[in-house]
């Protein structure tokens, strides 16, 4: 039926796909699959590393290819190949109608074509020209790097910049047809200090989507100062003695805390298979009443903003706990599918051979009330976590965070540097102890690895307290 | 294209551009991979992929590199001549050359190569599995991560110099982690990954059985007081540590000032003189051995620690080079070439004679930390400082009975921790990262809530 209007045998990007994509799609319709999901991506990323005084290694790279989904009823085939030709794709559909066993072949009637398109990438097909050049990039990162050489126990100085231009074409047996072009830019400064038999090591990281000209505004003096005072700060720090207290996490990349602990507790994908403690508790209390957490994909140029998620659906502000109640999951298809709890615009992958999955974006815990001092006052024998490490959730929900640039905080006052400590809990029991935020809401740009591969999300709060922690540390 | 086709077309690209010098790695893959949840089909996913990585040399002599999935023709030449653009920024200071031992010959093992058995058997195969877990124990009550995986490819490496190798292989992967419930208790979960060249390779009921055993093993659990323990690391929990800090032995990190050794760390004691450490990419136990690295050196067998003293580092060419040593067949192929060790074996020296042998994990009667399983290795180690602090799953032995750790931290310094051990076991033990007997160390910090 369509076969008539077909005018390429292959995906050409910035050019109409329309006709063979719908082909695509009936065929797998045809074959008896409940919905197609076609995902094509054509990337062209660059990295440049810069080491002391010297650019060591510029690594460019680009690729091609397609992610084809095929559910029937709960279950869904998933197929990624280079082969971006007719019969590559066809093959693929082929492949995913197999491997789900899919025998009652039917006339396709549930595909009544592919909607108008929504192209998203018409005002940033010129993004390509105005990101910096590799030139502009490594003389600002060997300036960064300059910059971070500031006195004779500084023994390592690196600036990373990294650099993905993600161009994608969505289609779907619902009528979607979306296309668009993602921008991350991306760049971090790392220092390891040494004097005697002390050492440590400061680092920071900056990140936008979209905005072309982000990095050239990156203030690189401001980033080294911050990354070469916490390196001096922790240089001669103790290890941080363990125990349980009451602990005041830093705004910004503080927000991990929220992002592992309870973030990824709160994606369909926890219910789907029934690792989440928080599956029944919609609109039940789950945190303090202080505590009210946004998803959002739309903040400008935050790291984790999307105009469309990988499965074509615009991103929505999620408020995912108000004042302490649960009110929404994150959610893609499969998991409103399998689940019931309705798409959020969170549907996201790293590339197309992974399947989307409900993901964070820009996750953040909203501002209070209280300064900074006010929640460090109310303390008189704890730890102040300046700066977080990494972290991860287990299969049961416990949860477990790095502190890069800790404080031991005696009564009300930040006194001596501490370093070693690792914060342990689990989700359900620490919500309820965050008791006091701050007004100084800040995120901080991340890659956050799960499912779907590893993503550009924000994470972010201002200054809170938690009442009572374990601290491990010796 | 083959690969021998991809060596002729970059060859006549390259001529094209008038690029003399080039070298290039790929791999060529095909996975298939499926996962259940409660006997139904959850996901079934089939991957081919194609990854290029392409390196040219300039007339300077600087190198430029460029990755892509594209392998057509146009692909190459884009690939090509990105990567002589990026050779504009080359490091002057430190050179990359071929490695010397590009064209050494190598043993490949293709009789291990298996048949893919197709989705729907890995389908059965896994369902089945998944209902032997549920019915092991009343309390387990999903097997919420789960994947049976098979996947074939190819592995090339060739140079404008004449070298040319590939080897072609294939490798299945079960895991099963169970969660398990009981009333009045926190849920717990634990699993296994059981690794073979083939599906009919994995010994599927050992995976049931290691799952099974290690989550309910946990449901009776107590909190532990914060203090420092005798600690005995299983063989797994060992080698997390020993490959969490392998930059100690790690010559591109020794030159980028982020180890703990330094260029005349050749010698140095670490650790009782009973301990041995070897990397063995090719030990017949490691599945995913490979015969020769990034940059075409032969994989090979190669001491790290000799009777506790530091006895090589891992190389790679132009590391090779600047120690005044050959490279080791650890390489990977970047722009700047990374290092890493391939499969660790940990074994008891001869010189044993200071170790305290009553101290063996199924007989020792006095109080000990048993660490099972170390976590979130990604947040809790400073390798460029020496520092751990990691989340465990393991026991406390105390009065000859043993009782599931609730939530605890394990930290330290591996230094400390190489000098304090007091006992390496005799029998070893093959795990999915190398080989290792249980560990012994003395006075570790646990950090716990009780």
């Amino acid at each position: 039926m369509l076969s008539s209007q077909i005018k390429s045998n292959e995906i050409v990007f910035g050019s109409c796909n329309k006709d063979l994509l719908e082909e695509i799609i009936f065929y797998g319709i045809g074959l008896g699959a409940d919905f197609v999901e076609i995902f094509i991506e054509n990337t062209d990323n660059s990295s440049v590393l810069a080491e002391e005084d010297f650019i060591t290694s510029v690594s460019p790279s680009f690729g091609r290819g397609a992610g084809i989904r095929i559910f029937k009823e709960k279950k869904d085939g998933f197929v990624s190949t280079n082969d971006l030709t007719k019969n590559g794709l066809m093959r693929s559909v082929s492949q995913a109608i197999e491997m789900l066993d899919i025998k009652n072949h039917k006339k396709g009637e549930a595909f009544n074509g592919l909607n108008e398109h929504r192209d998203y990438s018409l005002s940033k097909k010129k993004w390509i020209n105005e990101v910096p050049t590799i030139h502009e990039i490594s003389e600002k990162l060997l300036v960064s790097t300059m910059s971070l050489k500031k006195n004779n126990k500084i023994i390592t100085r690196k600036g990373s910049y990294s650099r993905n231009l993600q161009e994608v074409i969505i289609a779907s047996s619902d009528g979607t047809y979306v296309s668009d072009i993602r921008l991350h830019q991306t760049v971090g400064l790392n220092v390891i200090a040494s004097d005697a038999q002390y050492r440590s090591s400061g680092s920071r990281r900056f990140g936008s989507s979209g905005l072309p000209n982000e990095f050239r505004l990156w203030d690189h003096e401001k980033a080294a100062n911050e990354v070469f005072e916490s390196s001096m700060n922790m240089l001669y720090a103790d290890y941080v003695d363990a125990g349980q207290m009451p602990v005041v996490l830093a705004n910004k990349f503080g927000g991990v805390i929220f992002h592992e602990a309870c973030g990824h507790l709160l994606e369909t994908t926890q219910i789907e298979r029934g690792t989440t403690p928080f599956e029944n508790k919609l609109n039940e209390r789950i945190a303090h009443e202080s505590v009210t957490a946004i998803d959002e994909g739309i903040s400008e140029g935050s790291f984790g903003s999307l105009s469309v998620d990988d499965e074509g659906m615009e991103p929505e502000k999620s408020v995912l706990i108000k004042n302490g109640i649960l009110k929404k999951f994150i959610s893609d298809r499969a998991g409103e599918l399998r689940t019931g709890h309705k798409r959020t615009g969170s549907g996201r992958r790293q590339n197309y051979s992974f399947a989307a999955a409900s993901r964070m974006r820009n996750t953040y815990i909203a501002k209070g009330e209280h300064s900074k001092e006010d929640l460090i006052n109310s303390i008189s024998d704890g730890l102040y976590c300046k700066s977080m490490g990494g972290g991860s959730v287990g299969a049961t929900g416990q949860f477990n965070f790095a502190v890069e640039e800790g404080y031991l905080i005696k009564n009300g006052k930040l006194t001596n540097p501490v370093k070693g400590a690792t914060l342990i809990g689990e989700a359900k029991e620490v919500m309820p102890k965050i008791s006091m935020c701050g007004n100084d809401l800040e995120l901080a740009p991340g890659f956050c690895g799960s499912i779907s591969g590893s993503v550009n999300v924000t994470v972010g709060q201002p200054h809170i307290k938690v009442d009572s922690i374990t601290v491990g540390g010796r | 294209m083959n690969s021998k086709e991809i060596t002729t077309q970059i060859s006549k690209a390259a001529d094209f551009l008038n690029l003399k010098k080039w070298d290039y790695g790929a791999s060529f893959s095909n996975d298939y991979s499926v996962q259940v949840d409660k006997g139904e089909a959850k996901q079934l996913k089939a991957t081919q992929k194609q990854i290029l990585t392409l390196r040219v040399w300039n007339e300077s002599n600087l190198v430029g590199i460029t990755t892509t999935s594209d392998i057509s023709e146009s692909g190459i030449k884009k690939a090509l001549n990105q990567a002589n653009n990026a050779s504009d920024f080359g490091n002057n200071n430190e050179r990359t050359d071929f490695s010397p031992l590009a064209k050494d010959p190598i043993e490949v093992k293709d009789e291990k190569k298996r048949n893919p058995v197709g989705i729907k058997k890995l389908l059965t195969i896994l369902r089945e599995a998944e209902v032997k877990l549920l019915e092991s124990h009343e309390s387990i009550k999903s097997v919420p991560y789960n994947g049976l995986s098979e996947s074939f490819y190819e592995r090339v490496y060739a140079n404008s110099d004449g070298a040319f190798r590939s080897y072609t292989k294939s490798q299945a992967a079960l895991y099963l982690y169970a969660r398990a419930e009981e009333k009045n208790k926190k849920p717990r979960s634990s699993g296994s990954v059981k690794l073979g060249y083939g599906v009919e390779d994995i010994d599927i009921d050992s995976c049931i059985k290691d799952a099974s055993y290690k989550t309910i093993s946990h449901l009776n659990y107590s909190s532990i007081k914060t203090d420092k323990y005798l600690i005995c690391f299983s063989p797994e929990s060992f080698l997390t540590i020993i490959n969490a800090f392998s930059s100690m032995f790690n010559a591109r990190s020794i030159l980028d000032g982020v180890s703990l050794s330094n260029k005349n760390s050749i010698g140095e004691k670490l650790s009782t003189e009973a301990l041995n450490i070897y990397d063995d990419g090719l030990h017949e136990k490691n599945i995913s051995s490979s015969p020769f690295d990034g940059e075409g050196t032969p994989t090979k067998r190669l001491c790290l620690i000799n009777k506790g003293r530091i006895e090589n580092f891992i190389h790679s060419e132009s590391t090779a080079r600047i120690f005044k040593t050959i490279p080791t067949g650890h390489a990977g192929l970047g722009s700047k070439v990374s290092v890493s060790p391939d499969w660790i074996v940990v074994e008891k020296s001869k010189e044993n004679s200071d170790l305290k042998i009553s101290l063996d994990h199924s007989t020792y009667e006095g109080e000990f930390v048993y660490i099972e399983e170390l976590n979130a290795i990604h947040a809790g180690v400073r390798a460029s400082q020496g520092s751990f602090s990691l989340p465990f799953d393991g026991w406390l032995y105390k009065n000859g009975k043993k009782i599931s750790i609730e939530s605890a931290t394990v930290a330290g310094d591996i230094k400390y921790l190489l000098k304090n051990i007091v006992n390496i076991e005799s029998s070893q033990e093959v795990t999915t990262s190398g080989i290792s007997p249980h560990i012994w160390v003395d006075e570790l910090s646990i950090t716990g809530d009780a």
